[in-house]
């Protein structure tokens, strides 16, 4: 299953390349970090779309629509906290 | 719907909002540049979640648009009126809510295809996805329950913990391989047959969460934050197996190394092992013969008036604010006192250890809200070695992260933890209302010390009166 390997290799690049971004970030920005990375999780968001709109059974479609609600949550408000927090940071303050 | 455009296209779109999500992740490590980066990473995010909408054929519109516009004002709804204290909580919450929709979507698309026709490695990725969704949903709600105060932040413990934990595992666990061998079994299975041994799963998985998450104190919850993140992250990235999507795979992988590596850092600055703040307790009782025998005849108190004469002549200054400083809400008395100073010509910096707050750089934060420039704020390697050059050093609601006895190794539970050395300034004024040991249990030497004056009360109260009397006597 070529598939199979293609995702682990993608998935064993991304940890190394968002292990090498992320010991770059300082402490100041961890949480501004957290909630953003937090908000990027909701890239599930996409799968949640694709079960909830194209979902044959009711439990399935019942399932995703919880799903796009949970996950737009996480996104709409993971990316607003962080751009509220990263504005006080803007400028150094002041 | 026709298809607007091909599948190729598609998953170029997904690979331009990978991009979008590394290059916004860069533009992090600076302040400067971090507003546009979390706008760069955004805009992949919407790039994804358009295409994909145009992308497929969309059997019941309402649905989607009906969840997409109740999330949305839900999520923008709690943004816009969190405090910065109650930020950790929030991020919390959010985060259990994107390892729920993780393990949701990895059901549906269980009970969605033929059972026949769903290949093993899809069904390991769907079992993972599932349980670290569940997992990270219920112990993130938990987490932050205990942060806001509803659930108690002290650590509930009871006998057999470990057993009741490692027996959800392993029901977990088993439901997940039954979905595993199951359509090598009965090839002909109807798909209702998936149904059952995930919803057993789930239901596992998300008592773990809570049990994992209800022993273990407030004061850890930085560790637990940053693990929870970790876990959404894998969640999706098993999603993005189970859904044969590389965007969520890479972008799921990118937050696991991010929650990862915060947490390895949270460990680090406590001295303890990850084992250790989720299955062990941290701290002894400080007896009351052991605190009086360190503090007895040795504390000095001090008032504001006094702490504003010292500051007359100091030429530096250093603030080490902890979470009591949090708590009283105390940062925005804390900041006018640091801009005054400065304005005086007195060099002030403040000096944060990693694990002051609720969760990882959330002193920062706080600080950066109540307008204290980026600049002034130095992490522990960066202050520590300026302490002797230092004429007053105030500490504003910690304990523990200026506890002396860390450097020492006599067995205390905060021994080899790093710590602000603040006892080599000239003087050393400690806000605090009371001599009540912190997080860790044990007393601390540095209030008894020469060197060191105590100014009880409030943390607000207290530095209002410090800056009232400072711009009386300017």
């Amino acid at each position: 299953m070529p598939d199979v390997i293609t995702h682990l290799t993608l998935f064993v690049l991304a940890a190394f390349l968002g292990y090498s971004i992320i010991t770059k970030i300082p402490a100041t920005l961890h949480t501004p970090l957290m909630s953003g990375a937090n908000a990027i999780t909701g890239i599930t968001l996409v799968g949640a779309v694709v079960v909830a709109g194209s979902g044959s059974s009711t439990l399935a479609t019942a399932l995703g629509f919880l799903a796009v609600v949970m996950a737009t949550i996480n996104v709409v408000g993971g990316y607003l906290v962080s751009h509220f927090m990263l504005e006080d940071f803007h400028g150094g303050g002041r | 719907m026709a298809e607007l455009f091909s599948e190729a296209v598609l998953r170029l779109i997904y690979l331009v909002a990978a991009i979008l999500f590394i290059q916004g992740l860069r533009d992090m490590t600076h302040p400067r540049t971090a507003v546009r980066g979390n706008l760069t990473s955004a805009g992949g995010m919407f790039v994804a979640v358009a295409a994909t909408v145009l992308w497929f054929e969309i059997l019941s519109p309402a649905v989607l648009v009906g969840g997409l516009a109740l999330g949305g004002l839900v999520g923008a709804g709690l943004a816009v009126k969190v405090e910065m204290t109650e930020m950790p909580q929030l991020v919390g919450v959010f985060n259990g809510f994107g390892g729920g929709a993780s393990a949701l979507v990895a059901g549906a698309e269980l009970i969605e295809v033929q059972a026949a026709t769903f290949p093993a490695d899809m069904a390991v990725a769907a079992a993972a996805s599932g349980i670290i969704g569940a997992v990270t949903f219920t112990g993130s709600m938990v987490a932050a329950g205990k942060l806001h105060g509803v659930v108690t932040g002290s650590a509930i413990r009871y006998t057999g913990e470990q057993v009741v934990k490692a027996v959800l595992l392993l029901t977990a666990l088993l439901a997940g391989a039954y979905l595993v061998v199951q359509p090598d079994l009965l090839a002909s299975t109807l798909q209702g047959e998936f149904v059952p041994a995930f919803w057993v799963l789930l239901a596992a998985a998300s008592v773990l969460g809570v049990m994992l998450v209800i022993p273990i104190g407030g004061a850890d919850m930085p560790v637990v934050i940053a693990l929870l993140n970790a876990y959404s992250g894998l969640a999706a990235a098993g999603t993005g197996f189970v859904l044969n999507n590389t965007a969520l795979i890479i972008a799921g992988t990118l937050v696991g190394a991010a929650g990862m590596i915060l947490t390895v850092i949270m460990c680090e600055s406590m001295n303890r092992s990850l084992a250790n703040v989720l299955f062990g307790g941290f701290g002894e009782e400080a007896t009351a013969e052991e605190m009086d025998d360190i503090y007895e005849g040795n504390i000095t108190e001090t008032s504001p008036e006094e702490l504003e004469m010292l500051l007359d002549t100091a030429q530096r200054v250093v603030i080490v604010p902890g979470y009591g400083m949090a708590v009283a809400q105390a940062q925005h008395a804390v900041a006018e006192l640091a801009e005054l100073l400065d304005e005086d010509g007195v060099e002030v910096e403040f000096g944060i250890h990693p694990v002051a707050g609720r969760m990882p750089g959330h002193m920062n934060v706080l600080l950066a809200e109540a307008d204290v420039p980026y600049d002034m704020m130095k992490e522990l390697e960066e202050i520590n070695p300026t302490f002797s050059q230092t004429d007053v050093v105030i500490v504003t609601g910690a304990n523990d992260v200026v506890n002396p006895r860390a450097n020492e190794s006599d067995g205390s539970p905060i021994s080899g933890m790093p710590v602000l050395n603040v006892g080599e300034a000239g003087t050393v004024v400690v806000n605090k209302r009371s001599l009540s040991p912190g997080f860790s249990g044990i007393p601390n030497p540095l209030f008894a010390q020469d060197n060191t004056v105590m100014l009880f009360g409030d943390g607000k109260a207290t530095m209002q009166e410090v800056v009232g009397e400072y711009k009386e006597n300017r």
